[in-house]
């Protein structure tokens, strides 16, 4: 194959791509992301390919199997475009009517299109949903409509055209300039300005210098930078590519979790067509620039999303952090400056080199530019990815994009920033979401997980589910991280399990403080933030807990007791049944049931399984 | 069990030659339990002199990261994912389901070899929380009685 050798040639490339694409009459793009392979996807896009092959429709008709397109709680999805029809959980018995009503027709089958849960309206197209309606989509725009393992796809979207502009129209000082102007800050959870970043590292004297894509996306509950790297590698590999330029760097690194192997089979596949077209190597577009790009699989160690722990995972190391400075940019990987990004963050290079800082500022807040992709998860109607502007309300998310909460319940919290954020309550969904608001509240923006919660969730056996993550998780470096997440974690147990005493919460409070005060890494000034932002707001449930001997949201096992409501029973012997432990005692159409509580392990198998609601959970101890 | 050493040296040679800048250590760790599914201690032995790092060294990596496992898995590897998503969805009364079921902790492998059960921080599938893993393979929206059903009918 022919190598891009200039910035003309690529356009030719970009020009034939984009004429191969509109040469096609119809485009079906179903989804291929994680969530949707978990739903069963495959099945459906293999018999896609035979029917299409049956009916000898290839030609005319392209199957394109695209990244994550957000929407994972419908999943399988699928679009027949240009007409639009978006159907969702899709079966591969759907696939035969589809293609004859649909593809061939232009008819819409009713039981596939999306129903909206608040109106029960059908709703014909992808655009049309709320879900999608109320979302800006930058980085993520491109998701849903190219093939990630194609790199033709790519450039049909003028991709690599920032590449060029930053190769041949600016000088690095202009780039970082670009970059610094445009008020990119870090997605990957501190928000540190990119280019101030990019600045530092450019000014270091000693060579090499390495760029390092920081896809250890390790904060629970979020899936971004997977779905960014599954479902469009390229964009990141040209934002790698821009960053290195700027900053003079000739390798790079992406670290990527093991645990995400569609991510590293995409990344893999984009960095050899990379090569082949000579987009990586030497003298990439002619420029005399060289750049190649190694990729890392993490190891599963949460610590090694901080930056200076990464960097000793590279080396072959135990990950552990070090202190701070010497920065990265100073002295880095292999003691070289370094530059290390996030997965969205290069995402977000190539739009602002093509579009310009202006175009990026004028989305956003004064202090927090751009869109931000967030994991909506939790106790919320419409699950998956989103990508809104910064400033958006975290009611307008929870409300308008993810469609309210499940089952007439109401909403309790919200929980951004993974184990090193907290919880906002209900009072505070009207602040707008931006770096700076976010950590007023006690919170902070992190990596971009956001987990609703419920009436029925447990503030305090949440802050006991960070602190034990974190207590695990920690690299066991420094003392008070160590031992102080530790014992923290000892005081939660206690308390959800009926031994709190007073002056507990006072102590939490006290010992968080030291430990953020004292910590060497972010893992340890953060890791107390769930315990202190659940206390600031959520002190009642944490003294129910420990003075009433009760947890009000039903979830701490030995706080709570299981009830048969006699008037509901009507001795059907289905919890009976069920029950791992003999601990409910009846005859089949006899008197209501008995449940002995000192047998019961609240498993909750006989609540599942009442047809009747007739087993209740009480808050509190049996007397 | 008779181990294939050999296979070690070819690992150990292939990793180094890929690896431009990395160390090469973590890729040679990983793909020795691709192979042989765990980290056996003679295959560690082995991979240690070949690298040229003593096997405190090497031993102090494995035993660092959560993904190596220093004794081998059952035939029906079990993962229940208890990130944030699926843990306010319910994980822990899987996990206490499945430890029920099968009679054994988190971290361990039945008596039978047939399964082992471990939990997992976060597997990025938050939107169909809660999820397990059954030999890799994802199931979403679990449930207890998908539980039962997929331990005693399609596992057998």
């Amino acid at each position: 194959m022919a190598k891009i050798a200039s910035p003309k040639d690529l356009e030719q490339y970009q020009k034939r791509a984009k004429a191969a694409r509109d040469k096609i009459e119809t485009f079906i793009t179903m989804c291929g992301g994680t969530g949707c392979q978990g739903s069963g996807c495959q099945e459906v896009i293999n018999e896609m390919d035979n029917k299409l092959a049956e009916k000898e429709l290839q030609e005319s008709i392209s199957l394109k199997v695209t990244g994550c397109q957000g929407f994972c709680e419908k999943g399988p999805l699928m679009v027949v475009r240009p007409a639009g029809n978006f159907y969702c959980n899709i079966q591969p018995d759907d696939v035969e009517e589809i293609i004859e009503k649909t593809v061939l027709k232009g008819e819409s089958i009713s039981r596939l299109e999306y129903q909206d849960p608040k109106t029960e309206e059908h709703i014909l197209k992808e655009e049309d949903i709320p879900f999608y309606q109320n979302q800006e989509r930058v980085v993520f725009k491109n998701n849903g409509f190219i093939s990630p393992t194609k790199i033709e796809d790519y450039f049909s979207v003028d991709g690599y055209s920032g590449l060029a502009e930053a190769l041949y129209n600016m000088s690095q000082e202009e780039i970082i300039e670009e970059v610094v102007n445009s008020g990119l800050r870090g997605r990957g959870g501190g928000g540190f300005p990119t280019g101030q970043k990019w600045k530092f590292t450019h000014q270091e004297d000693s060579n090499p210098k390495y760029v390092i894509c920081n896809s250890d996306e390790g904060d629970p509950g979020a899936y971004m930078d997977r779905s960014i790297l599954e479902g469009n590698p390229h964009l990141v590999l040209e934002g790698m590519m821009i960053g290195a330029y700027a900053i003079g760097a000739s390798l790079g690194f992406i670290y990527v979790r093991a645990e995400y192997p569609l991510a590293v089979k995409h990344i893999n596949i984009a960095i050899e067509q990379a090569r082949e077209w000579g987009l990586l190597g030497e003298d990439i577009l002619g420029s005399g620039f060289s750049f190649d790009v190694e990729i890392m699989e993490g190891a599963g160690a949460f610590i090694c999303g901080e930056e200076t722990a990464l960097m000793a995972s590279i080396e072959g190391k135990r990950g552990m952090p070090r202190p701070k400075p010497p920065f990265p940019a100073n002295s880095g990987l292999w003691g070289q400056p370094t530059n290390i990004n996030n997965v969205e963050t290069f995402g977000n290079v190539p739009l602002i080199i093509k579009n310009g800082a202006d175009w990026f500022n004028s989305i956003g807040t004064e202090n927090s530019k751009g869109s931000k992709i967030f994991s909506l998860v939790g106790k919320v109607n419409n699950t998956g990815l989103i990508e809104v502007p910064m400033g958006i309300t975290l009611r307008e998310i929870v409300f308008d994009v993810g469609g309210g909460i499940p089952g007439g319940k109401e909403v309790k919290a919200v929980q951004s920033g993974g184990p090193s954020g907290g919880c906002i309550p209900k009072d505070l969904l009207d602040i707008p979401v931006d770096f700076d608001r976010l950590s007023e509240v006690g919170s902070i923006m992190g990596s971009g997980g956001l987990v609703v919660m419920d009436e029925d969730t447990c503030m305090v056996d949440v802050a006991k589910f960070f602190l034990d993550f974190t207590q695990d998780e920690s690299c066991g470096e420094c003392p008070p991280c160590r031992i102080g997440t530790r014992r923290m974690l000892e005081i939660l147990n206690r308390i959800t399990s009926g031994e709190g005493k007073e002056g507990d919460i006072e102590l939490l409070e006290r010992l968080g403080e030291d430990i953020i005060d004292t910590s060497l890494c972010g893992l340890g000034q953060t890791a107390p933030n769930p315990v202190i932002s659940t206390i600031q707001y959520f002190k009642d449930e944490y003294e129910a807990h420990i003075y009433d001997k009760s947890c009000p949201a039903g979830v701490c096992q030995d706080l709570i007791y299981y009830n048969i409501i006699e008037e509901e029973c009507r001795a059907c012997d289905r919890c009976r049944r069920v029950c791992p432990v003999e601990a409910i005692e009846g005859e089949p159409g006899g008197n209501p049931y008995i449940l002995h509580d000192d047998i019961c392990i609240r498993c909750g198998n006989c609540i599942e399984e009442c047809p009747f609601s007739a087993i209740e959970i009480v808050p509190g101890q049996k007397e | 069990m008779e181990l294939e050493l050999e296979r070690v040296d070819e690992i150990v040679e292939k990793n180094k030659e890929e690896a431009q800048k990395k160390s090469p250590l973590i890729p040679v760790l990983q793909e020795i339990q691709n192979t042989y599914g765990w980290l056996p201690e003679e295959a560690m032995k082995r991979a240690a002199r070949k690298l040229g790092v003593s096997l405190a060294i090497l031993s102090g990596v494995a035993s660092f990261y959560n993904e190596f496992r220093l004794k081998p898995l059952g035939e029906n590897h079990i993962v229940v994912c208890t990130g944030t998503a699926c843990h306010v969805r319910g994980a822990p009364l899987l996990v206490a389901e499945l430890e029920r079921n099968l009679d054994i902790k988190v971290g361990q492998v039945t008596e039978d070899q047939k399964y082992s059960l471990e939990t997992a921080r976060c597997v990025g599938s938050c939107a169909v929380a809660p999820v397990i893993l059954v030999n890799g393979e994802f199931h979403g929206n679990m449930t207890k009685k998908k539980i039962s059903d997929l331990i005693n009918d399609e596992l057998q």
